[in-house]
């Protein structure tokens, strides 16, 4: 009983069946893996799946499908079928490769599909003479053999064909072997059996428990580096599921400094760090420059480029006041990574500074519009190396992404660039706004002055939002207004009550409060008019605004310019945008020193020798079984001069028909032939 | 005993234009080795001078595959001669703008490609065995000018600046340009090998599809402008990686179209015209054959530089999953048929479906999925 139970599974997992099923489910699991995204937050998970399927998904491990645990069994029978597939066809496969099948039997040949009677006209032995040097010429081995029925040579080609068959399964036991060696295999046994946890990744590394730390012993590993210019470290972290594993490294790492090169079009061209190793036994140097695509080996370990980060730049900002009337700015140093506490009228407020980019290439280029589709035509011929769209990539300098968190916690993301931008011919200082990272920035435009600053700007802010100097700036305006006019005191009186009033809604919330004003007050027949008298009035107390500030900062009066004129413009215009700026304060990058970062993976791969070795075997294998082509060849000499020719194959191909027509007519006429000297045909 | 001897020597059979060939070849690639070997290393010397015998056995094995060299080879040296080493000249000079620049030979192969399909079926339909020979002849120009637009935009490359220039094979673009050649080449070589045309219109069918894509990506996305590699890509291992893939793809398309026409055989469609059921199954089984093999090392020759660039040959990536499902699929073809004896409709329709699996494989994991080989996306 229980012997037929262990026959049958022994059939079951050797048989092809089983092996299909279990390629088939295997298949299926990894179109799962490739359409979810693995190895993500669990949060994104929780996000996308909701609270109820969230946990079953976890539970089938679909998160890290080529991880999970069934995965990995199915990858084990697939194993042990293979192996008993092999154990069981391989005897089998070998005596076929070494057999001639010399002792065959006329029956037996006559069953054949590929068969055919020759006559031969010449004796037994000449005939089998040239009948064996045939067939050597054509690549057969032969044997001959004197039985009964006559003189039987038994020829084959292409043995090796049959041994494809062996190698190609040995290969995919090997190449699984290997790669379940190196895989998470003995990490998640030592998990289930020994006391390794993974810790909480949100822990500083200082924080994690023994039972997290891998010895610098374990077997297989793959984990990153992270290592800031000028530091050390001989720790990698792994990401298991959702926590983290140290892995403590047989020598130290030393940053000396991390290099990124880019190509003119701003894409990156080389990353390399060159770093300093430490063996921690014999205490040996080694300098070496680690880059993508040309790893290091030391010890077993491989390290490899993986990726970079800023390692904590120094970062000098200056903050700007933006409530109304204020001038104030407040200088600040704050490294990249950290988080500045500042106050703001008595509430808290966090300044997170998240990073820092050095560079920013920008295609400033305008699109083309082509006159006609010949023209498209023609511009899409000629060389590869022509740029098709115009395209102005430009450096467009440092920028910094930073948040502002208020008390509640509630925080919005901020992206600021150091220098101006140059658009339509202005400069621009960018500052980008959003509310989450699922959005777009949208983007402050403040001009640049004269000097190419800001200052102009928030000085000007402050003046044109400053309730105690609207009479006067009105007043200011009134009496340049009606420079060498004589008119009525109730007049000017009136104009400047009209400037203060304007100022006073421009103010209140930009633009769209004085447009609401008009809305509500004017009919609607002289909307139009009352806007653009709105809008006059505005710029006039702007310019008196700008000569005030000069004048109380003893520069040189103001000049007219068409240049000054579209500052006032691009001024008002920002102005009025900055009341939705959600920050009660402007950060401005003036200073940077920068510190990379790199992040170098540490492996350890023992498998991978395996794995090699099984693929060697793989294409030796296909190559055998696909490409050589097994023929077996019988000739029956008989003493009555019959011939009787038998061919098989172990693949039915169209060359095999052709390849046994040629044979058929080639020995035909060869065991006819008497004239040993040449043809004359 | 003269008809022992009557199989000649591989050697005497050669003719002088074979031994012209292989002495070009031979001496072009030492001169290659002497002109641009200190800029080479060791890996892609060995690729150079790997290279030669396998071309050098092309051109033995096939005077098509001779002749197409050299007049490739000679059309190619020629755009290059005519670039003074300018970029600007592909605008200026008469030859380069209208024939030999990389975009305007490869618009010239898109656009021989759609006549040959033509070609083809005017021959299937109107049983016209002129139509099918001019056919081919459109189908060997293509060849012709799509090969030489890839060799002008490899030197094209390295105009823009030393440091940019690579082979053409490093982006989507690129690699349709090779799938459409390398389809192309093993379908002509199928047809001296069957002696029939019948399939051309068939075959055609995938790449002008292939083409449709290419002239898509070139007008609406103008996909076409070469681009330095990123660091990942700057190896010697894509040499080889991709080409190797391209001529499993091709060979997967080309099984599946075949087995388009067995289907249609067997519903009566056509079935006049088109070849017995028998070749049309040993063609799909060749074809098959030839891609799985080539399909494996280029997979490995994937894990290996994966291996060097990524720190691990394998990592569930979804192209190499995807790769690995394609693999399974025709093992499992392959299987079905050699140990099983499987034959008729379901090997045709499996060929077909594996050509889905493939797209997917090829196209639909840059559209779709991301991952590391984003390069390649659309």
């Amino acid at each position: 009983m229980t012997r037929t139970f262990a026959r049958n599974c022994y059939e079951l997992l050797s048989s092809m069946r089983f092996a299909i099923s279990l390629l088939t489910v295997l298949a299926i699991a990894s179109v799962i893996g490739t359409v979810l995204k693995q190895n993500e937050a669990y949060n994104a998970y929780l996000n996308q799946f909701g609270q109820f399927w969230f946990p079953v998904f976890e539970s089938l491990g679909l998160y890290s499908v080529y991880h999970a645990g069934w995965f990995l069994t199915i990858l084990v029978f697939l194993v042990v079928s293979t192996c008993s597939c092999l154990f069981r066809q391989a005897p089998q496969m070998l005596q076929e490769m070494r057999s001639f099948r010399e002792k065959a039997k006329e029956s037996s040949l006559r069953q054949f599909a590929h068969k055919a009677t020759l006559h031969s006209a010449l004796g037994t032995n000449t005939a089998a003479q040239r009948a064996n040097q045939y067939l050597s010429v054509e690549g057969f081995e032969a044997r001959t053999n004197q039985g009964e029925e006559g003189t039987l040579i038994a020829a084959k080609s292409g043995s090796w064909n049959r041994a494809g068959y062996i190698l190609t399964h040995a290969a995919i036991v090997t190449i699984c072997l290997g790669g379940l060696l190196d895989g998470d295999m003995p990490l998640k046994l030592q998990m289930m059996f020994g006391d390794t946890r993974p810790a909480n990744s949100g822990l500083s590394l200082s924080e994690i428990p023994p039972q997290s730390r891998m010895g610098p012993a374990h077997w297989s590993y793959r984990g990153n580096v992270f290592l800031p210019e000028g530091k050390s470290s001989s720790i990698a972290t792994i990401n298991v599921g959702d926590g983290i594993l140290l892995q403590e490294l047989p020598f130290e790492l030393m940053l000396k400094k991390f290099h990124i090169d880019f190509y003119s079009t701003g894409a990156p061209k080389r990353f390399a760090s060159d770093i300093v190793l430490i063996d921690k036994e014999t205490g040996e140097h080694f300098d070496r420059t680690i880059e993508v695509n040309k790893p290091f080996a030391y010890k077993g370990v491989t390290l490899y480029q993986a990726s970079f980060d800023d390692g904590g730049s120094q970062l000098q900002l200056k903050a700007h006041s933006l409530a109304p009337g204020s001038a104030e700015s407040l200088v600040i140093n704050g490294e990249v990574g950290t988080s500045l506490k500042l106050t703001r009228q008595s509430t808290p407020l966090t300044l997170e500074l998240v990073s820092f980019r050095p560079i920013n290439v920008e295609n400033l280029g305008a699109d083309i519009v082509d006159a006609s589709t010949l023209a498209k035509l023609s511009r899409h011929m000629g060389s590869g190396a022509k740029s098709p769209t115009k395209r102005d990539l430009r450096n467009v300098g440092p920028s910094i992404d930073f948040k502002l968190r208020d008390a509640a916690g509630q925080a919005h993301e901020y992206n600021n660039y150091m220098l101006p931008l140059e658009q339509d011919g202005r400069g621009f200082f960018l500052a980008g706004l959003r509310e989450s990272g699922a959005e777009p920035f949208r983007y402050l435009r403040i001009p640049a002055d004269d000097e190419g600053k800001l200052d102009t700007w928030f000085a000007l802010r402050a003046l044109l939002t400053n309730p105690a100097l609207r009479n006067a700036i009105a007043q200011r305006f009134t009496a340049s207004a009606m420079k060498g006019d004589a008119i009525s005191e109730t007049m000017k009186t009136k104009l400047t009550d009209t400037a203060a009033r304007t100022l006073d809604l421009f103010a209140s919330g930009g633009y769209e409060a004085m447009d609401k004003f008009i809305v509500d007050t004017v009919p609607k027949a002289e909307q139009d008019k009352a806007a653009e008298v709105f809008l006059k009035v505005l710029q006039g107390a702007t310019w008196e605004a700008w000569k005030l500030q000069r004048e109380r900062q003893h520069l040189p009066p103001l000049t007219v310019s068409q240049q000054h004129a579209t500052y006032v413009t691009d001024l008002l215009n920002s102005v009025s945008d900055s009341f939705h700026y959600g920050a009660p304060l402007f950060i401005e990058l003036t200073g940077f020193d920068e510190v990379k970062a790199s992040v170098i993976q540490a492996t350890r791969s023992p498998g991978k020798y395996i794995v090699f070795l099984g693929c060697a075997l793989l294409v030796a294998g296909v190559f055998c079984m696909l490409y050589i082509r097994e023929r077996r060849l019988f000739l029956l000499i008989k003493d009555s001069g019959e011939v009787l020719l038998a061919m098989a194959a172990n693949r039915k191909t169209l060359d095999f028909e052709e390849a046994f027509a040629r044979h058929r007519d080639n020995l035909a006429q060869l065991l006819t032939e008497h004239d040993h000297g040449p043809r004359t045909s | 005993m003269d008809l022992v001897q009557a199989k000649p020597s591989f050697l005497i059979r050669l003719n002088p234009l074979d031994w012209l060939a292989a002495l070009l070849l031979l001496g072009g690639g030492a001169y290659v080795l002497d002109l641009y070997g200190a800029h080479m290393d060791v890996y892609e010397k060995a690729i150079l001078i790997g290279a030669i015998p396998v071309f050098i056995g092309f051109a033995w094995r096939s005077n098509g595959a001779r002749n197409l060299m050299g007049v490739v080879a000679l059309m190619a040296l020629m755009g290059i001669s005519l670039y003074h080493g300018d970029l600007a000249r592909a605008d200026q000079a008469f030859f380069l703008k209208y024939f030999l620049s990389s975009q305007t030979a490869i618009g010239w192969m898109c656009a021989l490609f759609f006549m040959a399909t033509g070609s083809y079926w005017l021959g299937l339909l109107a049983r016209s065995d002129f139509a099918e020979k001019v056919g081919t002849s459109l189908t060997w120009s293509a060849v012709t000018m799509g090969a030489t637009g890839m060799l002008v935009r490899w030197y094209e490359s390295y105009l823009i600046g030393a440091d940019v220039g690579h082979i053409p094979v490093s982006n989507l673009y690129e690699v349709f340009v090779l799938f459409c050649l390398i389809t192309a080449l093993l379908y002509l070589h199928y047809e001296k090998r069957y002696n029939t045309r019948r399939l051309g219109g068939f075959v055609l069918l995938v790449i002008s599809t292939a083409v449709g894509f290419l002239l898509w990506y070139t007008f609406s996305r103008e996909a076409y402008e070469i681009q330095p590699l990123i660091p990942a890509l700057q190896s010697y291992w894509m040499k080889i990686h991709v080409p190797a893939n391209f001529i499993g793809y091709g060979s997967f398309a080309l099984s599946a179209m075949v087995g388009v026409a067995w289907i249609l055989r067997s519903k009566g469609i056509l079935a006049s015209r088109l070849p017995e059921p028998a070749i049309l199954e040993d063609l799909m089984y060749k074809a098959i054959s030839v891609g799985f093999g080539f399909f494996t090392i280029a997979t490995i020759l994937g894990a290996l530089w994966a291996a060097e660039a990524w720190g691990t040959y394998w990592q569930w990536d979804p192209k190499e999953t995807w790769a690995l499902i394609v693999w399974l699929n025709y093992a499992a073809w392959l299987h079905m048929r050699l140990t099983k004896g499987l034959r008729g409709a379901i090997l045709a329709w499996w060929a077909v479906v594996g050509l889905v699996v493939v797209t997917f494989a090829f196209l639909g994991v840059n559209m779709f999925l991301s991952g590391l080989h984003s390069y390649g996306s659309l």
